[in-house]
């Protein structure tokens, strides 16, 4: 049996039939990590006990105490959640040295059902950016072509998963972190609605818009984690109370009696045109399912990317505050702190702690929370947000489904736009308004470019009506019957 | 009020700090007690990725406090986030309510003088409390046992004239938070914290003069002075043509003095915005009445109810509806004895003394309001004679046993056949052969020489008014 092409429910019924263990499954994993990973930097930090933990995981099947959706299962976690023990750095300086004391809830329920942790995955820094490149840790490569980047933030949970370095990762969702990602690598990117999954304990960027979700080789999988990180949690207010539907086990591909709704606004100048290619393919792919394809519009989309930048850089820049040095994390060095003033332990601390993408998004949200320009800037931005969630409840009164690109073009090269940050936010044009009206979304490998780098299908849901959403999705997974078709050896 | 000319305008913003088992947004204690830094988990300390769940005592209480204030509830109200940066603030943030707090257009009314001032309560909000910075010298430690801890801020108007009336004020909460027992009203350990904007302006002047915040001022006498001071320092600036500078001012209780702590030019943008981490709180209408039918009397009421229905000395009933607790103990008392005024005498007098000399609290009296109400009917039935009940209150106090008990084992049970006291009489005459033919020869001023006598021979069970028939009788 190859791990390689195993689905998750296979692995943990295979660890619990005693078919295959969990220690050898995290092995294998490892060892591809330090073979490949070098090339592509997707890891921030193993996991050094994951081993032992199989090891009890297999002891506890052997003496019949095996439950688990997800037993002995090895996962890669986004470098933005914490992790009881193991240093969660959210891809900063100034989180480098932060052990947390307590496990986020999102990781409490992997392994509640018996997962592994892996490993640590590189991000863009406390989640801000769409390349990767603003980690502290190094930029992480796109494993389908090594000059490219994998996207961003959730890069090294894309990457990993794409180059078979963990079956399944858990990214998170801000403006697209997740789905961009996911397209730039061709893997399944899953951000499920907003109060799905609980934030506790995950790097806080911009509360009101992140969510976690899973990042996997197939909609299944997708479901799967989903339905295990899902669900009202007392220690989140936002979460919702409803009931976590059994996704993976009511997906099918028939689209019979479904309506996808194809985005009129989605064809821009600057859409590429393999990825313009790609998703008409994909509409005719959700038609030929059984789907009715029919127009929408949600027009203020063409706002999505201010409001959003606006929105994320207010919030961020309070949640950031609490880096200052005095209670966690790094603090500049000081020859004494005796008489040193405070003004000078905070700028000097977090001056040297974070990067510039992350001091840029500070600045901004200042200044859109200072008293002047709070109206004009924040609450502004607040009533755009409102509008484009109206707009798309408009929308779903007529259609189920959204069918969109996730990003104008496909991967671009390192390099290429850090020094251009309007380019570089531009890209998150089809992913941000997503997030803006709390909708779910996913992103499906659907094709490749000329150059052969992978692209995705972006689907959008109404709220809380993941099922469907899955379902459009396995219908292009099925349509686009890219099994076995990875960037390495096989 | 005029002071030399000028007038003064006074509010004061109230920090109640919530006596809830847990703080505001986790589940840590907030015992006072505790060693430093204790209460302490990764919510309270601000950790990446935690976040606050709100405490829904600390709404009940708010509330709570609102009603008792007559404030407007709103049904949903909303957390903000005041950014600045402080190391005893752990997450560079405090949550706080901004434009939409849970109580608004309240007002309290007390007596200042004999005269009744009405203060207007603009509004309340809720908001956790930082950490306690305690700075040495050169270096600064903190306790973050304190931040995260419930707290009202209640505002009032600009509506006090005299450092008299903002201390009564003070007070008037303070008695009500502690009848709501939603705070334990404690200034020295900051359960209760004062903060005074003093402005002066001309009398006849219309706007405001420029207002300067007192804080830190831990008793209600030296609110008084704390504005006594500002206020005369206030009049010496504007009378000298200089300006007064918007700030803020310590008071130091030993110099009797305010200084300036930080200006207005220090003053900071607190770009208050919605806490995106929670959901607005809304309080529901059934929650709401339970809540309205769970507040006690409250003192101005009880007071007044003393006075009008059961007689009470508007003093007495002042003194006795101070505390909740000592009210309590007053209506169980006349309750079970059936008179107001008997059980306000013994109260005002002996019990209050008692506990006064003991350190105790009423609650924690060894003389409960049962024993003392059945002490009171047996002096009323003539058991005892209310000499004879000091002592058997000591008693009653040092023992906690009830007064049918000391009475008994005293023996103290007042004598009041005929027969026995004549007896006395007749002995005390005898002993006393000069006394009584000087009584007869005109000294009738020794009838009380006689009385005393016979009292202390039985050992102050007679019956005085027994005593006095006989002897008078007896001596003809």
């Amino acid at each position: 049996m190859n791990p390689l092409q195993m689905s998750l429910s296979e692995m943990a019924e295979g660890v619990r039939q005693q078919k295959l263990s969990s220690r050898d499954l995290v092995e294998f994993y490892r060892g591809r990590i330090q073979k490949f990973d070098k090339e592509i930097n997707s890891f921030i930090s193993l996991n050094e006990e994951a081993g032992a933990e199989a090891s009890r995981i297999d002891e506890a099947v052997k003496s019949g105490r095996s439950n688990g959706r997800l037993l002995g299962v090895p996962i890669g976690i986004k470098d933005l959640l914490c992790t009881k023990g193991l240093a969660t750095t959210a891809g900063s300086k100034i989180l480098s040295n932060f052990i947390p004391p307590y496990d986020c809830t999102v990781v409490s329920r992997l392994k509640e059902e018996g997962a592994i942790v892996l490993g640590k995955l590189n991000l863009d820094e406390f989640a801000m950016g769409s390349s990767n490149e603003t980690s502290y840790f190094g930029v992480c490569r796109n494993p389908w072509n090594k000059a490219y980047v994998p996207g961003g933030s959730s890069g090294g949970s894309a990457a990993a998963v794409a180059m078979g370095l963990a079956p399944a990762t858990i990214g998170t969702d801000t403006g697209g972190s997740i789905r961009q990602p996911a397209s730039f690598c061709g893997v399944v990117g899953f951000k499920p609605t907003y109060g799905r999954v609980s934030r506790y304990g995950i790097v806080a960027y911009a509360s009101s818009l992140d969510q976690a979700g899973p990042m996997t080789r197939s909609v299944a999988d997708a479901a799967l984690l989903s339905e295990v990180i899902s669900g009202q949690d007392p220690l989140d207010q936002t979460t919702t109370q409803r009931k976590v539907p059994t996704w993976q086990s009511q997906l099918k591909a028939d689209l019979k009696g479904l309506k996808v709704g194809v985005l009129k606004e989605f064809v821009t100048d600057s859409l590429h045109a393999d990825v313009k290619k790609t998703v008409n393919a994909g509409i005719e792919a959700l038609c030929e399912a059984g789907a009715e394809i029919v127009e929408v519009s949600v027009p203020l989309t063409k706002f999505a990317v201010p409001v959003y930048y606006l929105i994320a850089a207010s919030e961020a820049s309070s949640n950031l505050a609490r880096y200052d040095g005095v209670k966690y994390g790094h603090r500049a060095e000081f020859s004494s702190l005796s008489g040193l003033d405070l003004e000078t332990f905070y700028s000097k601390t977090r001056g040297e702690g974070f990067g510039d993408e992350v001091k840029r998004r500070i600045m901004l949200g200042t200044y859109c929370l200072s008293s002047g320009y709070f109206d004009q800037y924040y609450t502004k931005a607040c009533q755009v947000r409102r509008l484009i969630k109206n707009e798309y409840d408009s929308a779903f009164a007529k259609c189920d489904v959204i069918v969109s690109p996730v990003t104008t073009t496909p991967a671009f090269k390192i390099g290429e736009r850090v020094s251009d940050p309007l380019q570089m936010y531009m890209n998150d044009l089809f992913t941000t308004s997503t997030n803006l009206a709390g909708l779910p979304g996913i992103s499906v490998p659907f094709g490749f470019s000329v150059d052969r780098l992978p692209i995705g299908v972006q689907l959008t849901g109404a709220p809380f009506a993941e099922q469907s959403l899955l379902n459009c999705a396995s219908a292009l997974e099925v349509a686009a019957n890219l099994k076995g078709v990875v960037p390495y050896e096989s | 009020m005029n002071h030399r000319g000028y007038e003064s305008v006074i509010g004061i913003e109230v920090h109640v700090q919530l006596k809830t088992v847990s703080k505001m947004f986790s589940g840590d204690s907030t015992t006072f007690e505790a060693e430093d830094n204790r209460n302490t988990s990764p919510i309270t300390m601000g950790m990446p990725g935690t976040l606050p769940v709100v405490n829904k005592k600390a709404i009940e209480f708010s509330v709570k406090t609102g009603l008792a204030l007559g404030c407007q509830i709103r049904p949903s109200s909303v957390f903000a986030r005041k950014n600045y940066f402080y190391p005893d603030l752990p997450k560079g943030y405090q949550i706080s309510q901004y434009d939409q707090p849970i109580c608004e257009h309240g007002e309290l009314t007390f007596t200042v003088d004999g005269r009744e001032k009405t203060v207007s309560i603009t509004r309340a909000h809720m908001e956790e409390d930082a950490g306690k910075s305690t700075h040495y010298g050169d270096y600064t430690l903190i306790n973050y046992n304190r931040a995260g801890i419930p707290l009202l801020e209640v505002v009032s108007g600009p509506d006090m004239s005299s450092p008299q009336e903002a201390a009564e004020y003070g007070r008037t909460i303070r008695q009500i938070v502690r009848y709501l027992g939603v705070c334990d009203g404690n200034l020295e350990e900051g359960s209760l914290r004062c903060d005074c904007n003093v402005s002066v302006r001309k009398i006849g002047v219309k706007t405001l003069g420029t207002k300067v915040e007192i804080k830190n001022i831990n008793s209600f006498r030296f609110i008084e002075k704390a504005i006594e001071f500002e206020i005369e320092r206030q009049i010496d600036l504007v009378e000298r043509g200089e300006k007064i500078i918007q700030e803020t001012r310590l008071y130091d209780p030993d110099k009797n003095k305010t200084f300036s702590m930080r200006t207005k030019e220090d003053a900071q943008d607190y770009r208050y915005f919605p806490d995106p981490d929670q959901l607005p709180v809304l309080v529901a209408a059934e929650d709401l009445e339970r809540w309205k039918s769970e507040i006690p009397e409250l003192p101005r009421a009880r007071c007044r109810r003393y006075v009008e229905q059961n007689g009470l000395p508007e003093s007495d009933a002042n003194v006795l509806t101070a505390e909740k607790e000592v009210a309590d103990f007053f209506e169980e008392t006349a309750k079970y004895c059936g008179n107001y005024k008997a059980a306000s005498n013994w109260i005002m007098t002996e019990i209050l003394r008692s506990l006064n000399e003991s350190g105790k609290t009423v609650t924690e009296s060894p003389v409960s309001p049962h024993h003392l109400g059945e002490m009171i009917v047996l002096i009323e039935k003539g058991t005892i004679s209310g000499k004879i009940g000091k002592t058997v209150f000591a008693e009653m106090w040092a023992t906690g046993k009830d007064p049918q008990t000391v009475i008994r084992e005293k023996n103290l049970v007042q004598i009041s056949d005929s027969s026995s006291i004549l007896k006395i009489v007749e002995d005390v005459l005898a002993t006393n052969p000069g006394q009584v033919a000087d009584y007869k020869g005109g000294r009738t001023k020794l009838f009380g020489f006689f009385v005393g006598a016979v009292m202390k021979a039985s050992k102050g069970q007679a019956n005085p008014d027994l005593v006095n028939q006989i002897l008078k009788e007896k001596l003809g």
